[in-house]
């Protein structure tokens, strides 16, 4: 029995920025939804079903927001989902979608994802007292600082890989319309100039706090031969999970994201990502995240995934670029980073990516984590129909 | 040709008002342990594994990590998590064997409602900007709907007291209900509906099983195979919907198969005597259909796990023999806003 292919025939998102005041929560959603069907040249009337995601309920205060969400997306008489998997969550709702139309149960979905963050406090959200259990009272950046620095022990990286990352993905953000952050006057003395946070991670090495949203509209076969514009097709989609904490996990290099990077590579067909992949959208949270997931996504071999950064391999222009959006570290609406990553993917091989458009990318892989680096979800799609 | 896929094992925990002594991942293990027993299976031999879950229970932002611990996923696992009725999360599963990229699943669900008071929690589902900051609680909400049915005509007090009374006779065979035996029409909650109206708040998980064809057969002596399964939502605000009818659930059972032939047998997640009417009304429910023989969410609603326990039971009759057409039926929302339709048949006997 074969799977339906599965195609990206529509793309919206919402200009991030730290506060949309002008919105409901189901204003912005409403908002990259009406984007992604003006893209595919559909109607709410063409969707079969919704599947949204997000961060934590507490990051807005509301508690299952598929319910007051439904009339803002289309979705009164259709099924509607919820997907949550912490910081993976905006890739893995897009996978979710995809099984949908995979499995045959549907034939065009709209998967959506967002964060409004202004409406409440994410570091409060994160940061609730529990019975018997250490609370994040320092925040993501906290827990992800002693992993970085067991990197950087590890593979005797230099301390200046993180700033180089930070002050590609700022640039690359000023060609990216939709991108929160864009520091026009950015340097990467600037960067390194900047506080020391979370030792050794400084302040223009994290991400922002962000409202925003993104859909995308995931059809069939027959439904891609209707595109007006040239789909995005699945090539490979998994996700994989590992205990948040235990004594054989490697927090540096997760077997789980190992183990996800390898179950797409297969699907798709490559060999050598390395050669076989022309750009990547990866989550890096904070800057040290792209040497380690070059390595944990297997473009780099271990401890050598800094090199590839270092000697301009993941710039725009590079051999691998890396973050062509700007990435997670300027524009972060926590919930829909993941989906902005695979959609980001999407956009560039339909070469639809405009300024920060890498020229002939025909295999593009997003890639999202989230929780403890315990889940993680990646799509491989492509110019070209996969071939089955 | 579409994948057969069925239920094969289901567990539950006994559902009590409180569990101060077990965290959610002590109230989950053994249940895991129960349907992966049932089934000869170890973690390791599960293609996919889905939960559903809310933090708001929890109190906690990612509370579904920790549960995530205890199923052991290690070497890591395929695995997805809905911010809903562990129903959807089995539905999440369904699509993903469907897909033939898996042969079993593993869904669970769970909720703990006595840390807090699950009246006002539930607030939090509502409109931010306009209803939530009102403070308008579960109970008040039904109450309204309970009312317009009985203006409506199509149930008064003693009907539904009627509902009361049955559900918690069915529910003395049941071993992990909550709440069984007779029980006194009690005073008004929230009037018309009196304390026998409404469900009792309880913490508690369930699991199920799902493997596809031929690996189901091996699993499980008679498969409780999933002929149809489908949801559908409905517009959030009371104000545009008619409370007395339930449309997302009468479209759901239409594109799952219910009407094609009668069901032998209805578990329907009514938390509510009125909503039971709403429901039967909605599925074309007559005398001749066992409606909720474990008690239903009257005699136990561990929120989260109750839908998943709609489909389990149902499930677990046509293990037994004692059904072959059953439909299983979940909620979400206010007054029935959401709602699952799964249709479970045995092979012929």
């Amino acid at each position: 029995m074969s799977k339906e292919p599965v195609a990206v025939v529509g793309i919206g998102q919402t200009r991030h920025v730290a506060a949309r005041r002008d919105v409901s929560i189901a204003g912005l959603v409403r908002e990259a939804a009406q984007r992604a069907l003006l893209d595919a040249e559909l109607t709410w009337a063409d969707i079969d079903a919704v599947v949204i995601g997000k961060a934590p309920d507490f990051f807005e205060g509301v508690m299952m927001p598929e319910l007051y969400l439904a009339d803002a997306l289309g979705a009164v008489g259709k099924p509607m989902l919820r997907v949550h998997t912490a910081g993976s969550v905006g890739g893995s709702t897009a996978l979710v979608a995809t099984n949908l139309i995979a499995g045959r149960v549907h034939g065009t979905v709209l998967t959506l994802a967002y964060e409004k963050q202004s409406e409440s406090n994410a570091m409060w959200g994160l940061s609730l007292p529990i019975p018997f259990q250490q609370p994040l009272l320092a925040g993501a950046g906290g827990f992800f600082a002693p992993h970085v620095r067991a990197y950087m022990r590890r593979s005797g990286a230099p301390d200046t890989v993180g700033s180089l990352v930070a002050y590609k993905d700022r640039r690359n953000a000023l060609k990216n319309p939709y991108a929160h952050l864009h520091e026009h006057d950015i340097t990467l003395e600037k960067v390194q100039a900047s506080p020391m946070l979370w030792d050794p991670i400084r302040y223009s090495e994290t991400c922002p706090s962000s409202d925003g949203a993104c859909a995308m509209i995931l059809t069939d076969r027959a439904g891609a031969a209707r595109s007006p514009r040239p789909p995005a097709w699945l090539h490979g989609g998994a996700m994989r999970s590992e205990p948040t904490l235990f004594a054989g996990k490697d927090a540096v290099s997760p077997q789980a994201g190992k183990d996800c990077a390898a179950d797409v590579y297969r699907q798709a067909g490559i060999t050598d990502p390395r050669r076989e992949i022309d750009a990547v959208e990866m989550y890096v949270p904070f800057s040290w995240y792209e040497p380690m997931w070059l390595e944990n996504l297997g473009f780099a071999d271990e401890g050598e995934g800094w090199k590839l950064t270092e000697s301009g391999v993941t710039e725009l222009d590079g051999d691998l670029p890396v973050n062509m959006s700007g990435g997670v570290l300027s524009t972060n609406p926590i919930g829909a980073s993941g989906m902005i990553r695979f959609a980001e993917a999407a956009l560039q091989v339909r070469g639809q990516a405009g300024e920060h458009q890498v020229e002939g990318a025909r295999r593009v892989l997003g890639h999202a984590y989230g929780g403890g680096s315990q889940f993680f979800s990646m799509w491989l799609v492509g110019a070209e129909p996969p071939v089955l | 040709m579409t994948r057969e896929i069925a239920v094969v094992a289901f567990g539950q925990t006994d559902h009590r008002r409180t569990s101060d002594e077990l965290s959610e991942v002590e109230m989950l293990i053994p249940v895991l342990h129960d349907v992966l027993g049932q089934a000869g299976l170890k973690t390791g031999d599960i293609g996919f594994t889905c939960s559903g879950s809310t933090d708001y229970l929890a109190g906690r932002a990612f509370s579904f990590t920790m549960a995530l611990d205890g199923v052991g996923a290690w070497p890591p696992i395929s695995e997805s998590h809905v911010e809903m009725d562990g129903a959807w999360a089995l539905y999440e599963a369904w699509t993903k064997l469907l897909t033939g990229d898996a042969d079993t699943a593993l869904v669970y669900a769970y909720g703990k409602s006595s840390p807090g008071s699950v009246r006002d929690v539930l607030t939090r589902q509502l409109d931010p900007y306009y209803v939530a900051p009102l403070w308008p609680d579960s109970v008040a909400l039904a109450a309204l709907q309970a009312q317009a049915l009985i203006d409506a005509g199509h149930a008064d007090e003693p009907a539904l007291a009627g509902v009361a009374a049955r559900s918690r006779a069915s529910a003395a065979t049941n071993s992990h209900a909550q709440l069984s035996g007779s029980v006194p029409q009690g005073d008004y909650v929230v009037r018309p509906l009196r304390t026998g109206d409404c469900p009792p708040v309880g913490d508690g998980a369930a699991a199920v099983v799902l493997a596809a064809g031929d690996r189901a057969r091996r699993l499980c002596a008679r498969p409780a195979w999933i002929r149809g399964i489908d949801h559908r939502i409905e517009a959030h605000a009371l104000g545009v919907r008619d409370l007395t009818d339930s449309p997302s659930t009468r479209l759901a059972a239409e594109k799952a198969g219910v009407f094609e032939r009668p069901v032998d047998t209805a578990e329907l997640y009514a938390p509510f005597t009125s909503q039971e009417v709403v429901l039967r009304r909605a599925l074309r429910l007559d005398d001749r259909v066992t409606v909720n023989p474990s008690g239903g969410a009257l005699a136990a609603n561990p929120i989260m796990a109750a839908g998943l326990i709609r489909i389990g039971e149902a499930a677990a009759r046509i293990h037994r023999g004692e059904s072959d057409r059953a439909l299983a039926h979940a909620t979400s929302g206010p007054c029935l806003q959401q709602n699952l339709v799964a249709l479970l048949e045995g092979d012929p006997r």
